[in-house]
């Protein structure tokens, strides 16, 4: 631990600290989900992930070979650790559990799937339903008059539990298909890898992935909001660099056409703009709606591209027609018959899945993701109002137990008429733990803890993270190896560039992406599609081949290297580096 | 018997002529026969071989003294094949054969590309089953000369009458009225590079990527193993060149002012340069392919680019026996329910 920050700590729930028994186990820090030291409240992402992914595992469809996944914080890194099924009893009995129930889900996925839905459009209905925050001086005469017998601070507490409440349950509906969707993936993955040694993960990646996966509908919507800029003539208040504001503001005074646009943006927004800028896992991964400046960003770029007669539309069918092409070739140089026919059964199996695997990102991780830590950003703008903290966002740097503690001490304050406790307690806290998040985003991470296994098998893991012996290996040679020129990670598109890399380590510095520059980021993310048409290639510290940067990368032709694990810290902006997207390989030049 | 009798040209033969024109004769006709660049050549027809040892055997035994030779008795093999070995290559061509040789080489050179020309043996089907049929690998190289042709023709015939050769006939007990071969005559390639590729992985047996090596000059150096190759694995289907090794190619192989070819040292700005671009590397994978599906199966096959036009040529293609010997049961079938794939991932461990 940090010195200095044991009080920082020690605000993380007792579950979720490390004690010294836990030094027998294996635990490797989860860099994909969650790259940097998380705030104490957003640890509730992983306690709502875990309790849900768990609860697919090891009680609902009964994984045969393994549980869920225990998890760890210190120095505000979540560690995570696996709970092998071993014992061939237990597994055959789980095996027998598993065919009722997750065969039952994939026998029925249509079906299921579209229920889905209904659900998860359901809770996001709620969530958006839920009432503004107020406490007003007097209850209001009708609630009065009408009897309701409930006074108004109340509403406070029944909206933090109702979206702390729709948190743990969007997760569980998160996981409801996942771990099967994924598994039919791997099961297909797993066969190409032994019938084509060689085949890249992409090239399965390809096979598998959906063409009008929902992931790509917040860039296609900026291409049409392009189109229609030009239509209605008012493309040139487009211009690099110039803000979202400065460039809406013009608009409002360019009469119908102008208005004409703001609409058509309107209705790009609900639901298509409800997309982060990151995975949705910390809070301040705000959405294209909290700011526009991403899709803003892309807007330049695809006009010219209109202007020069260009089609921004996806050729979908084409698109179709080389996936249809893709799986023929390799099925025709399989060496037999049989593994023709059980290759065509795989394949369908992944191909019935993979839109769940695909879509659910932008209900949950997104929309969902983001409508929570926006209404958690109210109440951290009403405690702030009554000054328990100077800024909204402090909220964050309490847990969320915390802060159904500082509700409750606002709500009596509201009804006692004293001044709230808060505001004496809270500050120094915030000011504390904040301080602590800098000390650990400074500090190295170390990628494993305890006894390294000699084989990591547990199907969860492998599936989730994509975390094998291997991949451990080149993890731990990568942070004592900082003297080379060389950065590892996985080959997401292939191609080799070279160019100056622009490293981007907030949303914010996205306009400073210029035509040609080589992104470095820490994860890539199809909502960064937009300005994907303007660079050269694409670096990122966290993703798998699988990932969505990967696909973006794939779909615009460009060389990217994902999961490379250090490539901000490593790479200075403006360095010249060779991006080798086939092996996975990012050189500094200069 | 007919004009043409002793000779075929490439476009004339394919697979199923392997018994008169060999292995290497009837791949050379089959890669025509697909519609790829082939330098142009004929091959001599085992006939040929066979009046030159009819006319040898009028003179003195020759099939009956190697068959009197017995396997274990070195000093009887080396005798025996010194003698044949002389009487093959000192032996006058039947008339008919050298006649038609003359034509067939003049056309050659006329009609053809007026390069020298390789003197390749073509054993045939029967004997080329194992493809390490020892002294039945002679190639001579950058001939210019048609008496020199000729000689060659024979020295390929009387290779058949190497110590290894008999050796391992009567090893086998392989009767000797069925040893017969051919001789393949091709205009040769003045290659800028040249090389092998494989459709089917050396290293894995992967069918999905083409294997690529190349080295400057010609393919000699490279089949011979005198240089370390430059090294690509292409994605058979999806082009992605997944490995790139640039090796450190010293020397390279090129024609000599009097025939024949030399080693020369490479010139140092050239030795670490890639000597394919991607965009042959590319036109070599799409060959490849075609070709493969030609025959229907995987294929080892030696190409070289003209050093003039920058065409790549096809020089030889043989099926690949290595991996194909190995594969086994399939790697996976058809399930009754198909979820039962499933559970390779949910249902069990790799290490228990």
């Amino acid at each position: 631990m940090v010195p200095g920050t044991e009080r920082a700590q020690a605000a993380y729930p007792y579950y979720m600290q490390f004690t010294a028994a836990d030094d027998q186990r294996f635990w490797f820090y989860n860099s994909m989900h969650f790259p940097e030291p998380m705030s104490a409240f957003d640890m509730v992402t992983a306690e709502a992930a875990y309790c849900a992914l768990g609860s697919s595992t090891t009680r609902v469809h009964c994984i045969p070979t393994t549980l869920g996944i225990d998890y760890r914080i210190i120095n505000g890194r979540v560690y995570i650790g696996g709970n092998a099924v071993t014992d061939p009893g237990e597994i055959a009995r789980r095996t027998g559990e598993f065919q009722q129930r997750a065969f039952y889900y994939y026998g029925n996925w249509e079906r299921l799937y579209a229920q889905w839905r209904e659900k998860m459009l359901a809770l996001i209905r709620d969530a958006q339903s839920l009432p503004k925050l107020e406490l007003p001086e007097f209850e209001p005469l009708s609630n009065v008059h009408s009897g309701r017998g409930i006074a108004t601070n109340h509403a406070l507490l029944d909206t933090y539990q109702r979206t702390l409440e729709g948190y743990f349950r969007m997760w569980h509906h998160h996981f409801e298909f996942l771990l099967l969707g994924y598994g039919a993936y791997m099961t297909f993955f797993a066969f190409c890898k032994k019938a084509f040694p060689e085949i890249s993960d992409q090239t399965i990646a390809r096979m598998v992935a959906g063409i009008e996966a929902e992931i790509f509908r917040p860039d296609q919507e900026v291409r049409r909001l392009a189109r229609r800029a030009v239509e209605l003539g008012v493309d040139d208040e487009f211009k690099e660099g110039r803000t979202p504001q400065a460039i809406m503001a013009a608009l409002e005074t360019r009469g119908a056409a102008g208005r004409g646009w703001l609409d058509e943006l309107a209705t790009s927004r609900d639901p298509w703009f409800n997309i982060n800028v990151g995975d949705g896992f910390y809070h301040y991964h705000r959405s294209w709606n909290d700011d526009l400046s991403m899709p803003f960003a892309g807007l330049p770029g695809y006009i010219a591209a209109v202007r020069a007669g260009e089609s921004l539309e996806r050729p979908i069918e084409k698109l179709q027609a080389e996936r249809r092409q893709l799986i023929q070739d390799y099925r025709e140089l399989l060496g037999s018959e049989q593994e023709r026919q059980a290759y065509d059964q795989m394949i369908g199996l992944a191909h019935r899945v993979f839109p769940y695997v695909e879509g659910h990102k932008f209900y949950c991780e997104h929309w969902y993701t983001n409508l929570f830590f926006n209404k958690i950003r109210e109440f951290g703008a009403l405690l702030a109002a009554h000054g328990f903290f100077a800024r909204e966002d402090d909220v964050f740097q309490l847990t969320h137990y915390e802060l159904k503690a500082a509700i409750i001490d606002l709500m009596t304050a509201w009804s006692n008429g004293s001044p709230p406790r808060g505001p004496e307690h809270w500050p120094q806290i915030v000011a504390e733990r904040r301080a602590a998040i800098a000390e650990w985003a400074k500090e190295s991470t170390p990628p494993a803890l305890g006894p390294v296994p000699d084989v990591i098998d547990d199907p969860a893991i492998v599936m989730l993270w994509g975390i094998t012996r291997e991949s451990l290996d080149r993890w731990l040679r990568a942070s004592s190896d900082v003297a080379s020129r060389e950065l590892r990670g996985f080959a997401a598109s292939s191609g080799v560039v070279e160019g100056p890399a622009c490293v981007v380590k907030s949303v914010e510095e996205i306009g400073r992406v210029r035509k040609g520059d080589i992104l470095v980021c820490q994860i890539t993310n199809p909502t960064w599609a937009p300005i994907f048409q303007k660079i050269a290639g694409a670096v990122s510290d966290i993703g798998g081949s699988m990932s969505h940067a990967a696909i973006v990368a794939r779909e615009f032709g460009l060389p990217a290297v994902v999961g490379t694990g250090t490539a901000t810290s490593r790479i200075k902006d403006g360095q010249r580096i060779r991006v080798d997207g086939g092996r996975g390989v990012v050189t500094l030049l200069s | 018997m007919g004009v043409g009798a002793h000779i075929a040209w490439f476009d004339e033969i394919g697979l199923g002529d392997r018994a008169q024109v060999g292995g290497k004769g009837g791949s050379l006709g089959e890669l025509k026969r697909a519609g790829m660049a082939v330098p142009p050549g004929y091959v001599v027809k085992t006939r040929a071989f066979e009046r030159l040892l009819e006319s040898l055997e009028r003179e003195a035994p020759v099939r009956a003294a190697v068959a009197a030779v017995s396997p274990g008795d070195l000093a009887g093999v080396t005798a025996c094949s010194r003698a044949l070995r002389r009487r093959v290559e000192e032996a006058e061509l039947p008339g008919e054969v050298l006649e038609e040789l003359s034509i067939a080489q003049e056309r050659l050179v006329r009609g053809g590309t007026g390069q020298p020309v390789a003197v390749r043996s073509s054993a045939t089907t029967e004997d080329a089953a194992e493809a390490s049929f020892a002294g039945l690998q002679d190639t001579y190289l950058w001939i210019k000369d048609p008496a020199e042709i000729i000689q060659r023709v024979r020295s390929c015939w009387a290779s058949l009458y190497s110590v290894e050769s008999i050796s391992y006939r009567r090893k086998l007990g392989f009767p000797e009225e069925r040893v017969a071969m051919a001789v393949v005559v091709q205009s040769m390639v003045d290659a800028r590079t040249a090389g092998v590729m494989f459709t089917r992985s050396p290293t894995t047996g992967d069918r999905s990527v083409v294997t690529i090596e190349g080295a400057w000059g010609l393919g000699s150096a490279v089949v011979g193993g005198e240089v370390t190759p430059d090294r690509w694995v292409l994605g058979k289907i999806t082009g992605e060149i997944a490995v790139r090794e640039i090796s450190d190619k010293l020397i390279e192989h090129v024609p000599a002012a009097r025939g024949g070819v030399e080693a020369v040292a490479v010139a140092e700005e050239r030795r670490r340069m890639p000597c394919l671009s991607d965009a042959e590397l590319q036109e070599l994978r799409t060959l490849a392919r075609r070709i493969e599906r030609h025959y229907g199966c995987a294929q080892d096959i030696e190409w070289a680019v003209d050093r003039g036009s920058g065409a790549i040529l096809l020089l030889q293609s043989r099926p690949e026996t290595v991996w194909s010997a190995r594969d086994a049961a399939p790697i996976a079938k058809r399930e009754e329910d198909p979820l039962m794939h499933l559970m390779s991932i949910f249902g069990t461990r790799r290490c228990p």
